[in-house]
This record gives structure tokens, sequence and C-alpha cells, in this order.
């Protein structure tokens, strides 16, 4: 494994579109339930032990096994009821194959939309990486997006919010390593943990007129 | 306390449901309501007993055989208690079957995670392909100015054996960032209904519910969703019991499910 080449997965600067989505952030904040770091803590520990144990552990199951791919793709999409928040995890999945593929080999069998997890996985796969370490990339990414986009829709202070972030970092550890466990597991088995905010919050995002986000 | 209830509805070929088995025991206690005769079949679960309480071990089945029409619902809500600490988390296993042609109405009054409980909810639901089916389940987090107690539910309900709806949700102190604007945002009660079959491809007539044009956003926290797999999940969440039903109790009572249709009945000799 090479942690220079997990690193480069992680990066906020991989041209893989993230930067456009704030991980259903900006729909809580217009509802006034995020204002400032403390409820901004709320929002990710929540995000972390839902979304980001699931994204882990369907990343994980697909860097193991490229050839799961159509069946951990129709799991999160199970586990996805939110119209709105299967075409953004589609959308991100799609933007990461193609910066995949200027960078390694990639297996072909995550088709060309897949769910983000899902393409996440194939990415580590064909990085090199293990399940456990994609299981932490994806654990990652569902609180360092959010946390990014609270700085520019709320204006917190960036260093504050790092602050929170590095306080969260062995939550995300644990969420990562619960999954990665988990990898070899039955699809119906794999974590499904939901958060009702966030697929209420993306449906009602999706139809602003006006936003900064698309998800 | 371990406890069994078992419900089979089946159609009896004259366009009626009879309920062909029909038992529990404390606290799982079923009795048939509503009148007889008709094309379909009220159940109701009357509690027997507190609880559930830490140790409990409960299961619930519910059949539908083709062709029966079967609602089922409970006279109260159920209050998940803390039991002695020792013991292990209580559990309520319900499984389901809704076989072509037939239909479960599954709407139970909430389920209420008192202080200190821990609770298990497991929910399998397998509805054949031509089933139809509309699955309620409401969640109030502790009593009045209380605590909520740790209640992990865990669904998976498939559709001619493809899984369309696949979610755990865990309330309670043990559960990080559950009270968050990610999860519940401090609201204190959450519903959710998942309506498959052919009777969820026509969309329930509800003012502010659905325009029949799709994805429809309510007003406030909740969302009307179609599923990737067929079926539609309507979620809504709330500061309190009341704020949930309002939004679910219009959608349940307006799904086209809610009338039984006599279509089993063979031609008269």
């Amino acid at each position: 494994m090479s942690l220079s080449t997990l690193l480069l997965l992680t990066d906020g600067r991989l041209p893989a579109g993230g930067h456009a989505h704030s991980g259903g952030l900006e729909a809580q904040v217009a509802a006034g339930r995020v204002g400032d770091v403390a409820a901004l803590g709320g929002f990710l520990r929540g995000r972390l032990a839902t979304g980001g144990l699931v994204s882990a552990a369907f990343a994980a199951a697909a860097c193991g096994d490229v050839s799961r791919c159509g069946e951990l793709d129709a799991g999160l999409d199970a586990r996805t009821p939110s119209p709105a928040l299967r075409k953004a995890s589609r959308a991100q999945g799609r933007a990461l194959l193609r910066a995949g593929r200027a960078m390694w080999s990639l297996s072909g069998a995550a088709g060309r939309d897949p769910h983000q997890p899902v393409a996440l996985g194939v990415l580590a796969a064909a990085a090199g990486l293990g399940p456990g370490e994609a299981a932490v990339a994806a654990a990652h990414g569902t609180i360092t997006g959010p946390a990014s986009a609270a700085v520019r829709l709320l204006g917190l202070d960036p260093y504050a919010v790092h602050a929170l972030l590095a306080r969260l970092a062995p939550d995300c550890d644990r969420i990562a390593a619960v999954a990665a466990a988990r990898y070899r597991d039955p699809v119906d088995d794999l974590p499904a943990a939901g958060a009702p905010l966030l697929d209420i919050g993306a449906e009602h995002h999706a139809t602003w007129e006006v936003r900064l986000f698309a998800s | 306390m371990r406890a069994q209830a078992r419900v089979l509805a089946e159609a009896d070929g004259l366009g009626r449901t009879r309920l062909t088995v029909l038992r529990g025991e404390s606290p799982l206690l079923l009795r048939r309501t509503g009148p007889r005769g008709g094309a379909g079949a009220v159940v109701h679960l009357v509690g027997g007993a507190a609880g559930p309480l830490r140790g409990d071990e409960l299961s619930l089945t519910v059949e539908v055989g083709a062709g029966a029409w079967l609602e089922f619902r409970s006279v109260a809500a159920s209050l998940a208690l803390p039991g002695r600490p020792f013991l292990p988390a209580s559990r309520l296993t319900v499984i389901a079957t809704v076989a072509s042609g037939g239909t479960l109405r599954y709407l139970p009054e909430p389920l209420i995670a008192a202080a200190g409980c821990d609770h298990v909810a497991v929910t399998r639901v397998d509805v054949e392909e031509g089933g139809s089916l509309l699955w309620r389940d409401d969640l109030v987090c502790g009593r009045h100015g209380e605590e909520s107690g740790d209640v992990r539910a865990d669904t998976t309900i498939r559709y001619a054996g493809r899984t369309v709806h696949r979610h755990e949700l865990t309330v309670g102190p043990a559960a990080p960032g559950w009270s968050g604007a990610a999860v519940l945002g401090g609201g204190r009660a959450v519903g959710t209904v998942v309506a498959t079959g052919p009777a969820s491809e026509t969309p329930a007539d509800v003012p502010g519910l659905s325009t029949g044009s799709g994805i429809e956003p309510l007003a406030g926290d909740a969302a009307m969703m179609p599923l990737a797999g067929g079926g539609v999940l309507v979620t809504a969440v709330g500061a309190d019991a009341r704020q949930v039903a309002a939004v679910l109790d219009a959608y349940c009572a307006a799904h086209p499910t809610r009338h039984a249709a006599r279509t089993a009945a063979p031609a008269a000799a």
C-alpha cells in the first residue's frame, strides 16, 4: 500500500468535482439548523455515522472485489431513497471515474456512472490500495467535503473547522475500520444507516432556483 | 419475556378475506376488528403487558395470501422501556410476506423510546410481484420532556425478489450525531411510509403531498421520494408525533390500497 497514493485519492484538489457538493449541508444551513461550528460538529458526526459508514462499507466492498460493482450499485440505490441524492452520487461517481481513468488503469466493472462509493472502490483497487484504505478515503470524504462547504456557506473560521475535523479523525478511522471489516458481507447485510433530514433536505434543495452547491 | 404472534390472511375464493391463523401471546395479542364478511380484514395489536423491556424477544409474522386484503393496526403506541441493565437489548422482529394480488396495509401506532431503553426493531418484508404494500413506521424519541432511549430500527423491503428499500435508523445517546442536523436535527419524531406494488404506481391524491408529477417536495421536514427500484418512500421529521402524523396519516388514508376490492370472486354458479 502506498500512503502517497491514498493521500492523492483523498485530496480535495482531486479534479473529481467534489467541491460542487456540500453533502447536504447547504439545505440544513438554509433550514437554520447549522449556523456555527458546534452545529456543524453535530451535522458531521451524524453524517459520518450514517452516510459515512455506508459509503465506507461500499467503497471497501467494491475495492475488495470489483466484480461486485453491479450488485453494490443496486444496494446503494436501495439505501438512497432520495432521487436527488442518487443523482448527486452518480454525478460524483462519474466524475471520479473520469479522474481515475487518467491516473490508473481502471476496471470497467463499474459502468459509466456508478454511485460515488462504488467508483471510489474501483479507483482504490486500480491504485493498488486495499478495502481498509478505500473505507478510510470514503469516510474521510463524507466529512471533509461538507466541512469545506461550511466555510464557504457560513464564513466559519477555517481554523476552527479544521480543529473540528482533527477531533473527528479518530471517529473517522473507527467508522472506516467497522465498515472495512464487513466488506465481504452480502449486499443486504452491509450497513444501511440512513439520515432522514439529509434525504428530505436533498429533495427540497433540488428544487431551489439559486443555490451554491449541486447537492 | 419471549412472545410470538402470527396472522395469516387468505382469500376465501368468494371475494372475502379470512384470517386462517390469528394467534399471539402477551404482549403481542392480536384481535380481529371491524366488520366481518367484507373483502378485507382488519387486525389490531393490543398490548398485553408493559414493554418491550430489555431482554424481551418478540416476534410477529404477518402473511397475506393471493387476493387477500389485510390492514394491521395497534390500539396504542408501544413503549420501549429500560428493564434490567444486565440484559440484552429488547428485540422485535417483524416478518411479513405479501403474495401476488394481495394487499397489506401495516399501520401501527408509533414506537416510543423511553429514556434508558435499549431496543432493536428488525423488519423484513417480502412482496411478490403484483402484491401491494403500505408499510408505516413511526418513532418517537422519549416521552414528553424526557431524553430518548436507544433504538435501532433495521428495515429491509423486497419487491419481486429485489431489495427496494434498505434502511437503518439509530437514535439515542449511543448513536453519534443522531440529534444533529443530518439525522433528526433536534426533531423528536420521525416517520416513514413505504409503498410498493401496483397500487403505488398511482400516486395518492393528498393536497400538498403529490400532484402526480413525480418528485413533489412537501412543506416543512417531509418529502415523498420515488425509489430507484419502484415504489415510494414518504419521510417526515417533526417536533412531536403529531407533526409527523399530520403528513403520514393523510398519505395513508388516501393511498389507493385503502379499499379492499372483491376481485377474487368467481362467477356465481
